[in-house]
């Protein structure tokens, strides 16, 4: 009796399964969908960081574009130029050389010049503590530096300096732009990399006021916009560079600035301020208002 | 909710009321400040457009800004004096804004200006719609919502019950109290104001016993051709939050996301209401409000009359603090704002000023953070029952988006009972604006 009901069970099973399997098979092979092998291989060559800054949603659907022919390597800002051309080579296209873009923040204003006026207890995170009366830094455009740039950051580009600043490495830096969206004071900007003048502040206030709170704040003097005319040009108290013109911009530019608030970001040499910035007088400890 | 005769809410917690040093003071008028700043958005909304000039003379009550459309008021001189200037002035949220910089003139008699009366017997709604805009009257709770463009009724909506709010559940502050005391008559004169402009035909002022003063003031200043009940509330934090007030009242429930005119009702500030009744029979503009100055660190604590745009270090340094005054807040402790400059000037919905020592705050030094241990507390303490436990574990993920949508982030107004329960010290409150803030950003368009 109950090997009747085994067997039942048995051929019952079994032959579901084969039904089933067939048919699986048979959609298989009805149903498949041709997909070029290109994708595969040309994904297998990208640095599957999914970041985005390509402006694909991930790796695979730039190389998806990569094969169509939507796109041309060099989009990819992570991997080296080796894999460009290893890819380029592959699909028989240009490198269509891309110019690397980096992070810039706007902003000077590590703890060695700048002053706070009150000082922030409570969770250890920019977002947190600007939301607590913007922070307590003397001025509100400011850096935090309490490092939500530096965590945000999947590419180790960002290290925070003894004075609490973020220091980005160009060389590791994919323009990913997760440090532009954590940012709650909105410092960090996507540059190209060949924009070498740069203006390393934020705030929107006019005169020598600022001075108090931050020794390399931007007074609105205006002296940049003067003596590059047409390419700098003032709007809402600070110098907006028009990159466009990128090719005759020069460290002229920075000479005359009192503050040294527009630097030339030297490839080799780093950020040089003009002649006429003063010196910096280093705060011997952040004076604290009773707040 | 309706407890054994009593009506209040569910959930809520009782911190320290400390408003024993303030309740008795009567208002006194606070001194000129030698220089005053009007900030141009003490609102919420867009910016009043400044109308004067830099160098030039104005008279107390005098318009100095003019709203900029609807949701926006007008700005008036807090002193007769100069403009001195129009530039960036620190606001308490740490930003930057532009403010009018007024100086007072020394010997001024400092008479207030009176434009065109608004009677409340002869005016129809539009008219005292407008006159409320143009006297500058914003929520003076702490708020800061133009009150004119709540009594503006949509089409299709209708208010029958008025409940004016004069709850005070904030600890430390006495101001609403003190008003209801001193300016009972003014606040019947607002009244039918806003009775006129919202149609309703019945009010309730709803006040906590811990001020039973008030409540008999009011009731017997009730004048005979009027609706008028004043209710007295057991004493609960945050007693004082619109929709718990008008859910204890009336056991109407505010829909998520609504406003109480979804449940045909209007709930505005007791001050607010004091103050359009002092205002609108003159056709003044508000230059002044009362405000508690309190707090373990001051030292001439009381309820003052002050001039709008008095900057903080003058009003901390006539009272006089504490050597060791370590934290001042704008508004109650429970949820008022730290503030990080002392050039802040005190605004429409400046409610008070509360400053504390080391002694009080030292303990803060060595907080630290402990893991949430799911006690439940929290659950316990919200008011609106969301589940703060839940949202600070997903808070810690950066999943900020499921915080929204699946568990209500958005309702919670940051009453702060949670992180005053929480017996591991997690800054929920916090961590909930850091939330908000962000999916406001992400939502908002590029």
């Amino acid at each position: 009796m109950s090997s009747i009901l085994v067997l039942t069970a048995v051929v019952t099973i079994g032959g579901l399964t084969l039904t089933l399997a067939s048919l699986l098979v048979v959609a298989n092979h009805w149903l498949h969908v041709e997909e070029d092998p290109r994708i595969d291989a040309v994904e297998d060559m990208l640095p599957h960081t999914n970041c985005g800054s390509c402006g694909f949603p991930g790796c695979r659907p730039f190389a998806e574009a990569l094969v169509s022919g939507a796109v041309l390597p060099g989009k990819c800002t992570v991997s080296p130029p080796e894999e460009h051309t290893r890819i380029a080579a592959y699909l028989g296209v240009d490198v269509g050389a891309e110019e690397k873009r980096i992070a810039r923040l706007a902003c000077a204003g590590g703890s060695n010049v700048s002053r706070n006026h009150a000082r922030y207890v409570g969770l250890e995170s920019c977002a947190a503590a600007a939301l607590v009366a913007g922070g307590g830094k003397g001025c509100f455009w400011g850096c935090l530096g309490l490092d939500d740039c530096e965590v945000a950051c999947t590419f180790d580009a960002i290290t925070m300096n003894r004075h609490h600043l973020p220091v980005v490495d160009e060389d590791l830096c994919t323009a990913c732009g997760d440090c532009v969206t954590a940012c709650p004071k909105d410092l960090f900007s996507l540059q190209a990399q060949s924009h070498r003048l740069w203006v390393a502040c934020r705030s929107q206030e006019e005169g020598d006021e600022i001075l108090e709170d931050c020794q390399v704040a931007c007074t609105a003097c205006a002296r940049c916009a003067m003596d590059a005319p047409g390419e700098i040009e003032m709007r809402g108290n600070l110098p907006v560079i028009d990159y466009t013109k990128n090719r005759f911009l020069s460290a002229e530019a920075t000479q005359r600035c009192p503050t040294g608030a527009i630097v030339w970001l030297d490839a080799k040499k780093g950020a040089l301020k003009g002649r006429a910035a003063r010196k910096i007088i280093r705060q011997g400890s952040m004076k604290e208002a009773p707040t | 909710m309706n407890l054994f005769g009593t009506k209040t809410f569910a959930h809520g917690i009782h911190p320290p009321e400390s408003k024993d040093d303030t309740s008795g003071l009567p208002i006194r008028q606070f001194p000129f400040a030698p220089s005053l700043v009007v900030p141009l958005s003490q609102h919420i909304g867009k910016p009043a457009i400044a109308v004067v000039r830099e160098g030039q003379e104005v008279t107390r009550g005098q318009c100095i800004a003019k709203p900029d459309g609807f949701i926006s008021v007008a700005m008036h001189a807090p002193a007769s004096g100069t403009v001195r200037r129009i530039g960036l002035t620190p606001s308490i949220t740490g930003k930057m804004v532009p403010g009018i910089f007024i100086e007072p003139f020394p010997a001024s008699t400092q008479e207030i200006l009176e434009g065109t009366a608004c009677d409340a017997s002869t005016a129809d709604t539009q008219e005292i719609v407008a006159a409320v805009q143009q006297s500058g009257v914003v929520g003076l709770g702490g708020a800061g919502f133009p009150t004119h463009a709540k009594l503006q009724i949509p089409e299709g909506k209708f208010v029958d019950i008025l409940v004016i709010n004069g709850a005070e559940c904030e600890p430390f502050l006495t101001t609403d109290h003190r008003v209801m005391l001193e300016h009972a008559e003014d606040v019947m004169a607002g009244i039918p104001y806003l009775m006129k402009a919202t149609g309703a035909s019945k009010t309730i002022i709803a006040v906590e016993a811990n001020k039973p003063d008030a409540a008999e003031t009011l009731r017997a200043a009730i004048p005979q051709d009027l609706e008028i009940e004043v209710e007295v509330l057991p004493v609960k934090y945050p007693q004082g939050a619109e929709k718990l007030l008008i859910s204890a009242l009336l056991g109407r429930e505010i829909p998520s996301g609504g406003l109480p005119l979804d449940v045909h009702t209007l709930c505005v500030n007791v001050g607010t209401t004091a103050e359009i009744g002092q205002l609108l029979p003159h056709g003044k503009g508000i230059q002044e409000r009362v405000i508690t100055i309190g707090g373990p660190a001051v030292k001439n604590k009381g309820n003052y009359r002050i001039q709008i745009g008095t900057p903080l270090r003058f009003v901390l340094e006539t009272v006089g603090v504490e050597e060791d005054i370590t934290r001042v807040f704008l508004g109650g402790p429970m949820m008022g704002q730290a503030v990080s400059s002392m050039d802040i000037p005190i605004t429409k919905g400046t409610t008070g000023v509360i400053a504390f020592s080391a002694r009080e705050t030292g303990f803060l030094d060595g907080h630290k953070q402990y893991p949430c241990i799911r006690c439940g507390y929290c659950l316990e303490a919200c008011p609106i029952f969301l589940n703060p436990s839940q949202l600070g574990l997903l808070a810690e993920q950066d999943q900020h988006e499921r915080m929204v949508d699946d568990f209500h982030l958005m309702d919670c107004f940051e009453c702060g009972c949670c992180t005053f329960v929480c017996p591991s010290h997690i800054p929920l409150v916090q961590q909930f604006r850091i939330a908000k803030a962000a999916v406001r950003r992400m939502k908002a368009p590029v």
